[in-house]
């Protein structure tokens, strides 16, 4: 089966992805790798608005290049520890050549499985292409779900942000009576 | 040219192993922090594309939480991140050794 999105809206996304990875990974200076992620996370933006999930395309904006990757540049910028560092290039030649051999393999063994995969839709599956317009578009549909089927795991995620708050808080407090 | 499921799976995971030979390669806290975010991101895309492919929404409802979940991972790491600086000042995985000693 194919999927009716356009292919060089996807293949151009995903190129541009791939590359800021490899950037994200390969330049010496965190300040670029934070820059670089933020530009992989606006073309994942794309491909998930090109698979019709509106709503996680809107959040991926709002939640990882506003929250997250603002809350690591701050970090950088606190901790000034954006001098440029070929780190990487301490790492033994064999750990390097290890990841990128696993790397290539574990890609290959991906390709290989999802290649051979059948896609069966769930006979009882409802949200086709026509019920999801019908029924209000993306968002509403995933809306509806969160406050009715998943309202408890959603409820919980509160639970998580707020212990997420205190212990943020109490790992990055300075101890008290310690100068610095 | 059609765009296949397959197509955009391998995609996605050929993004999570870069990020996880970032973390493997890479010494510095804050660059393997961020290539933590790419593998979830990666997770996500695969979510998102079997949502779209089964027709079922379950999909989407996962990557709405894998999102709460990376924010509040972010948050924390980073706060251990500044922790770690405050006592051995550096931001290198090279310098956490002080249970060798």
């Amino acid at each position: 089966m194919t999927l009716d999105i356009s292919p060089i809206f996807f293949y151009a996304l995903a190129t541009i992805a791939i590359a800021f990875s490899l950037l994200v990974v390969f330049k010496k200076n965190p300040v670029s790798s934070a820059f670089s992620l933020v530009l992989v996370f606006f073309a994942f933006a794309g491909i998930y608005a090109l698979l019709g999930a509106h709503l996680i395309a809107a959040l991926q904006i709002i939640v990882y290049t506003g929250a997250i990757m603002v809350l690591f540049v701050f970090v950088i910028m606190l901790l000034n520890a954006d001098v440029p560092d070929f780190d990487y290039a301490r790492t033994p030649l064999w750990i390097k050549a290890t990841a990128i051999a696993g790397g290539v393999t574990l890609v290959g063994m991906f390709a290989w499985v999802f290649k051979g995969a059948n896609f069966i839709a769930n006979p009882s599956a409802v949200y086709t292409e026509e019920m999801i317009t019908k029924s209000g578009g993306n968002t509403q549909v995933v809306s509806e779900l969160l406050f009715s089927e998943y309202l408890l795991p959603f409820e919980l995620t509160s639970v998580l942000l707020l212990a997420a708050i205190i212990g943020a808080v109490a790992i990055a407090k300075r101890k008290k009576g310690k100068a610095n | 040219m059609q765009v296949e499921p397959w197509i955009i799976l391998i995609f996605a995971s050929i993004i999570f192993v870069i990020g996880l030979v970032g973390i493997v390669v890479r010494r510095n806290l804050l660059v393997i922090l961020m290539c933590i975010e790419l593998m979830l991101n990666a997770v996500n895309l695969t979510f998102v594309v079997f949502s779209k492919t089964l027709q079922n929404m379950e999909g989407q409802m996962s990557v709405f939480f894998i999102i709460t979940v990376a924010a509040a991972e972010s948050a924390i790491g980073l706060g251990l991140v500044i922790a770690m600086f405050r006592t051995l000042r550096s931001v290198s995985t090279e310098d956490i050794q002080l249970l060798k000693e």
